[in-house]
């Protein structure tokens, strides 16, 4: 059955009572304290919010096809490329894998019965539509031209535009990070199910555990900062002006205080969502658990140490400069580990392409290439010729994008039989994975080479010799384009035709595929009980190939 | 303890994990409460340090009788509110309201003391702009952060003061019984709340008097 992309559901069996047919009003949406459900009210609100935010840089992207100001204003321009910024970081990017696949997925994993707190986790939706909405509103009724950053003075005495109230909208969002955080490590520490030691936790949850510890060591520190960006600009108030004595290099630490964080807020969750995915599509145990385990903790703890990278061109002294580029280049350690152990992982595996795995390659090759060149501006030399240039777009956009959304895309396709009950195409879903990664390629591949060469991010109008770099990549950008749209046409088919899945249709292991798909309200029937580690697909002592704990079921993609 | 009559929510399998699980719960944002005061005070550490005498001429304005007469009546609050805890562990209802009801009029009596501050503050020039009494310009900067960080602390206060009376109004209707789990939420809170304005205290109104 390699090619069952039309083939119908069987005849409608009455199908059991889950938590998506237990209450269909829209009312009972709104007011659900179901983790799973409120995990789709996000999935839902951010997929919308990513395509607001590609929008924007799509008019970017038509725009830098020619050398000269085209289409929009160089105002515009300005707006558009911080609505990019500031939705896809704070309404896609940083929300993204754990508010989605993190909140349905947490308590089954864990084998509880939902988050420590299912009414603050509610709250935390609420937060955060109201922050991006009114973001949103302003964005586009205004707009904002500091960028994504806020960097002061211009954000705070210059900028013109709403730049307090998209402060504001942010804020808000913040909290909504705050409380998930505070409602997984509430529900990790304390609901795991008997059995279910530190050391069984699928590494995903322990992906989750390790975000959480950052959001709320980190998001605190940005809403501080931005609540001092609004004093200053809506009261006055003399925070960061150098025309009082202010120092605005304090607002940059403060920013990357958090935002250096943030992206490991945003690339912890991919690394739990490859690493279920390989173990599973390659019938193998993940290589090294526990230097996995460490390696996440790792991350998290060393993150907090390398924000003055951002800043070498600043005016830091010399010894920040240099202690700064150390840890930088120390927090390449452990991901080079994960590297290494999902590499190992795979290593005489049974791998199948299924389209969860070829998004979850797709995550290895472009996070390596991404981390990689993050060591060129770890490095204090290099980040002078390369600082503010294309080099920098094309290094970030390699982790967040080629890491975190194929992860994100990935985990939606691996876990989407358990969110709906059914399977997606899986040759519509292959064709748009390998899409994906040929349109990313195409569009970031050439920004590498125009930022060495020393094309500058952020202007509209640019030197001639960089138009053939940004007429690759806008073209790049179309491909990634319908790459984006085809899993939003054919998921959507497949949430009505698409052929049921069963419990555990990839024949995985991990406590969310032992109950029913879709799972009932309270997720288990009873409380399960936990006997052993995850990942049992192989035994660890005969790894010749040819024994399997966990034989693929009949029925699977083969 | 009224433990028995506390309602048991999903998912918690019994009230002891539940309990646990709130304090817990509660204990994890105030440090990230910590953090978003910390960004605060590191503000006010390196402009402190950049500007040592603007600092001392600034702080020298501030008032220490309101300083201190509000670290009273804040101190005092506390106190009360752990003597609400351990009446209610002890069953005494009448008293353990009261106690409540002390604590949010401390709380309010420190919000009205602020008042008749900010307005001395407004009338001797101290709100940062074109009107400013003080010299040199960077004296602003302590002024700017004196009012960020008492106004953040008093809409805190503020939300505190509004749990612990919808805390008293659900024990006076009987909605929830004494010692529930939310009562020692926001004792928490209130304690949180009460130590920032200790930090607060020493860095705005001590200085001035050293
Ligand atoms: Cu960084």
């Amino acid at each position: 059955m390699t090619d069952t992309t039309l083939e119908f559901a069987p005849a409608a069996e009455p199908l059991e009572k889950n938590y998506l047919n237990e209450e269909t009003t829209l009312w009972s949406w709104l007011t659900t304290t179901d983790h799973k459900r409120i995990g789709i009210l996000y999935t839902l609100s951010i997929t919308f919010f990513f395509f607001i935010g590609g929008l924007a840089i799509g008019v970017v992207r038509l725009e830098l096809m020619t050398p000269h100001a085209d289409i929009v204003s160089a105002e515009a321009y300005n707006r558009l490329f911080s609505l990019h910024g500031i939705i896809m970081v704070w309404f896609f990017l940083v929300p993204s894998i754990p508010t989605t696949l993190g909140n349905f997925l947490v308590p089954m994993m864990i084998g509880a019965h939902d988050v420590a707190f299912p009414r603050l986790n509610l709250l935390s939706w609420y937060l955060f539509m109201l922050g991006a909405l009114f973001t949103l509103y302003v964005l586009i009724a205004g707009g904002v031209d500091t960028g994504w950053t806020f960097y002061t003075p211009l954000s705070t005495s210059y900028a013109t535009g709403h730049v307090a109230a998209a402060a504001a909208g942010v804020f808000v969002a913040g909290f909504s990070t705050i409380a998930t955080g505070v409602n997984f490590v509430a529900t990790i520490h304390m609901l795991r199910a008997p059995g279910m030691t530190w050391f069984r936790l699928p590494l995903f949850v322990w992906s989750m555990y390790a975000v959480s510890l950052v959001m709320l060591l980190a998001t605190p520190v940005l809403a501080m900062t931005l609540l001092l960006i609004f004093a200053e600009r809506v009261f006055g108030m003399p925070v960061f002006d150098p025309a009082q004595g202010g120092d605005p290099l304090l607002f940059q630490h403060l920013f990357w205080f958090y935002s250096h964080p943030a992206v490991y807020i945003m690339i912890l969750p991919a690394m739990g969502v490859v690493s279920e995915i390989f173990t599973c599509f390659a019938r193998r145990r993940i290589f090294g658990y526990t230097f996995m385990v460490y390696a996440l903790l790792a991350i998290a703890v060393v993150g907090f140490m390398v924000w003055g990278h951002h800043m070498f061109v600043a005016g830091q002294s010399a010894l920040a400069d240099l202690v700064f580029s150390f840890l930088s280049f120390i927090v390449a350690v452990p991901s080079a580990i994960k590297v290494f152990n999902w590499t190992a992982t795979l290593y005489r595996g049974q791998i199948s392409f299924e389209a969860p795995m070829l998004y979850a390659m797709g995550f290895l090759a472009l996070f390596t290439l991404g981390g990689l060149t993050g060591l060129h501006l770890a490095s204090v030399p290099l980040d002078i010729h390369l600082h503010d240039t294309y080099f920098v777009i094309a290094h970030f956009h390699f982790i967040m994008v080629g890491g975190t959304v194929s992860a994100f895309l990935g985990g939606i396709h691996y876990w989407w039989p358990k969110f709906t009950g059914r399977m997606y195409p899986e040759s519509w879903a292959r064709f748009a994975a390998i899409t994906m990664s040929i349109g990313f390629i195409t569009t970031f591949l050439p920004q590498y080479v125009m930022g060495y060469a020393g094309m500058p991010r952020r202007y509209q109008i640019y030197l001639p010799q960089f138009q053939i770099y940004h007429v690759i990549s806008s073209v790049g950008a179309m491909i990634l384009a319908v790459a984006y749209i085809m899993p939003l046409l054919y998921l959507g088919w497949s949430l009505l035709y698409g052929r049921r899945a069963g419990s555990n249709p990839w024949g995985a292991t991990g406590l969310e595929w032992q109950t029913s798909s879709p799972p009932p309200k309270e997720n288990f029937h009873g409380t399960p009980r936990v006997v052993e580690g995850p990942y049992v697909y192989h035994d660890a002592e005969t790894a010749s190939g040819s024994e399997q704990a966990a034989p693929r079921p009949q029925g699977a993609h083969r | 303890m009224s433990d028995s009559a506390t309602i048991l929510r999903e998912p918690w399998p019994n009230i002891e994990r539940q309990r646990y699980g709130a304090a817990f719960g509660i204990w994890i944002f105030l440090v990230t409460e910590m953090l978003f005061f910390g960004a605060l005070f590191l503000n006010y550490a390196v402009n402190r340090s950049l500007h040592p005498e603007a600092f001392r001429i600034a702080s020298h304005e501030t008032d220490i009788v309101y300083g201190t007469a509000n670290t009273l009546i804040l101190l005092t609050s506390s106190l009360v509110m752990t003597l609400a805890e351990r009446v209610a562990a002890a069953n005494w209802r009448r008293l353990a309201l009261t106690c409540l009801i002390v604590t949010a009029s401390l709380g309010l009596a420190f919000l009205v003391v602020k008042g008749f501050e900010y307005s001395d503050d407004l009338s001797k020039g101290l709100l940062p702009g074109p009107n400013f009494a003080l010299e040199p310009p960077s004296t602003q900067l302590f002024w700017g952060l004196y009012w960020i960080m008492t106004v953040v602390h008093a809409i805190h206060l503020t939300v505190g003061i509004g749990l612990v009376v919808w805390l008293s109004v659900l024990i006076a209707r009987r909605v929830v019984p004494l010692g529930t789990t939310a009562s020692e939420v926001i004792s928490l809170y209130w304690h949180f709340v009460d130590v920032i304005w200790l930090t607060v205290y020493a860095l705005i109104y001590l200085p001035g008097v050293a």
